[in-house]
């Protein structure tokens, strides 16, 4: 199967590792160099298949963490007792080769040419900012101006993914992050599990029509997506990516 | 492990349907309801991939690889349509 690319076709290909970047002590983000990338849209994941010497094969599915036109990245989590993740956050150096197909999805992709208008909420649970980060470049990229909020949940402050990055936003987008577990002194920032009252102090109203993207571990993306639909979102405007892993944000 | 949705099996469902179905409308076969396959609880180690029915959890598909082939069944399901995206 590999190597003949058929049209339509989802084939397994061998990228190379390039520059890694820890993001925290348990993150990091792998950039791919990929022979025949089609190109990808914000909010699209791959798949990446690990083969053991006695022929044991495990496939995970990973967001991808840059925007299109940008190099292919990813940004994985360890998780203590994952089959792919220790290797690729712990073992995997630049210039390894891994098999990986993509791009994969459509569902949890930001419609930016239909729905431009739409005032933007993005809810991220731990590692589920991934995706988030590509479509935050991408709109930065293309100067879209779609009024955005971000609402990132974490452990602790030292857990959240590319704060430098998404500290550095400006143009329309306004980042709030909640620290569930512990927070540092002089915290002015929000405290707890995100749940309506701070749904109903972040999101914008249902009356502008909004549309939002909730990602992360299954129960925080559940709780999330029905406290906006009891704050009058439409279950349709609100689309939802669930990932397996550690016990939450 | 827990249940995901759809999205996390978007690679399997492109290559049994060679095409992107996460935005394909699922319709069960119990309850009728209607909605994105991306919305579908899906249990990846069931054993094989398990698909159900947000609302009634019934199962909508199963798919179980043997032998570098992908066994689907589909019974649970009503309709799938990759052209009428919600």
């Amino acid at each position: 199967m590999a190597g003949t690319a058929v049209r339509g076709r989802l084939t397994w290909q061998v990228a190379t590792a390039g520059s890694l970047t820890d993001e925290t002590p348990a993150v990091r983000t792998i950039e791919l160099d990929v022979p025949d990338w089609a190109g990808h849209s914000a909010g699209q994941h791959i798949d990446v298949r690990l083969t053991a010497d006695d022929g044991y094969v495990a496939e995970r599915s990973y967001s991808l963490a840059s925007a299109p036109g940008e190099p292919v990245a990813i940004t994985v989590e360890r998780l203590n007792d994952g089959e792919v993740s220790p290797y690729l956050t712990e073992d995997l150096r630049s210039g390894d080769a891994i098999e990986i197909r993509g791009p994969i999805g459509g569902y949890f992709v930001w419609p930016w040419q239909d729905d431009a208008a739409s005032p933007l909420l993005l809810v991220a649970g731990g590692s589920g900012v991934v995706p988030f980060r590509s479509i935050l470049r991408h709109r930065a990229e293309l100067r879209i101006k779609t009024p955005t909020r971000l609402l990132y949940s974490a452990r602790s402050l030292p857990d959240v993914i590319y704060r430098a990055e998404l500290d550095a936003t400006q143009d329309g987008v306004e980042v709030s992050y909640t620290l569930t577990r512990q927070q540092p002194p002089g915290w002015t920032g929000h405290s707890g599990r995100v749940n309506g009252e701070l749904l109903r102090e972040v999101a914008w109203p249902s009356s502008q029509q909004p549309i939002a993207y909730v990602c992360g571990p299954t129960a925080f993306v559940e709780s999330v997506a029905s406290g906006l639909v009891d704050l009058g979102y439409p279950p349709n405007r609100v689309k939802t990516e669930r990932f397996g892993g550690v016990g939450g944000p | 492990m827990d249940a995901l949705d759809g999205n996390a099996i978007a690679g399997l469902l492109h290559e049994v349907f060679g095409t992107e179905m996460t935005t394909a409308t699922g319709r069960c076969g119990n309850c009728g309801f209607i909605a994105p396959v991306a919305e579908t609880v899906v249990y990846l180690d069931a054993p094989g991939t398990v698909m159900r029915c947000r609302r009634c959890i019934s199962v909508l598909m199963v798919v179980v690889r043997r032998a570098e082939m992908n066994c689907v069944d589909l019974s649970g399901l009503a309709a799938l349509d990759e052209l009428t995206a919600v």
